[in-house]
């Protein structure tokens, strides 16, 4: 025997009302924002990553910044010098670089002359330091989180990062529960 | 609208982005399209050749209105009316 195709108006009437639900979930789940997870520790990379970040602000977009792992070194203040370290965070804390002005290059680093010519042709071409970035970054309202994880296990302190009116101490969940209601994930 | 029709628009608000690179000019016209009234047109004065692509992208999103461009001497301007 064949299977009747006909919908009953009810069946109809469930589904949309199903349809409805769902579109309704989709729009307030994803909204005009950008989650990017910072893992990088790259002068290159971390460039990048707060030129997309300010752009994307810029444009009224929200912006979730996630730094974790090698990223961490950029948002440490070479002027403080936390205390109570022990001897395996004091080595990490001496062999990683020290702020935004002794990052590396991912390419072409050649012993940190590399670093050296882009800071200059970044002056020179009118392209805003990293220290700048940050700085209209905070304006702009751009939200950083810092993995508690990788901030233990680097050995690294609260009091040893800048000083940045949007920052705050999270796990990966958080990055997960940010980037899910993003219109934008990127991973640096 | 044509290089010498956007010249003889009344221009409510210059922004002289030309001391910078991406995403500079962008950046300042973020910080100045808050200080003109809908409807009044901005132009953007930049060297950032990128600058003539990003400022119709920020206006499709925002809703402000995209006029175009006009090539000065070493630079350009980059016209929109604020919605």
């Amino acid at each position: 025997m064949e299977k009747s195709n006909v919908v009953t108006l009810e069946q109809l009437q469930t589904q949309i009302e199903e349809l409805n639900a769902k579109i309704a979930k989709l729009e307030s789940s994803r909204q005009d924002q950008l989650s990017i997870a910072v893992v990088s520790g790259d002068l290159d990379k971390i460039l990048a990553a707060m030129v997309i970040s300010i752009a994307a602000a810029a444009m009224d977009t929200q912006v979730k910044l996630f730094f974790s792992f090698w990223s961490l070194s950029a948002l440490r203040d070479p002027k403080k010098s936390p205390k109570g370290k022990d001897v395996i965070s004091k080595m990490f804390g001496w062999m990683l670089p020290n702020g935004t002005k002794k990052l590396k290059l991912s390419n072409m680093n050649m012993a940190g002359m590399g670093p050296v010519m882009i800071s200059y042709l970044m002056k020179k071409q009118n392209v805003m330091s990293l220290e700048t970035m940050f700085k209209e970054a905070g304006e702009l309202g751009i939200e950083i989180v810092i993995c508690e994880m990788s901030m233990g296990l680097m050995g690294f302190k609260k009091e040893e990062f800048i000083d940045y009116p949007h920052l705050s101490y999270a796990g990966a969940a958080t990055f997960v529960a940010d980037a899910s209601e993003s219109s934008i994930q990127l991973f640096i | 609208m044509t290089a010498e029709e956007l010249k003889s628009v009344d221009v409510a608000k210059s922004v002289d982005a030309r001391g910078t690179a991406c995403p500079g000019p962008l950046l300042e016209a973020k910080k100045a399209i808050g200080t003109i009234k809908a409807g009044d047109v901005m132009e953007i004065l930049s060297s950032d050749e990128g600058t003539k692509q990003d400022i119709p992208k920020w206006c499709g999103k925002q809703g402000h209105e995209y006029l175009g461009w006009a090539e000065e001497n070493g630079y350009f301007k980059v016209y929109m009316k604020k919605k």
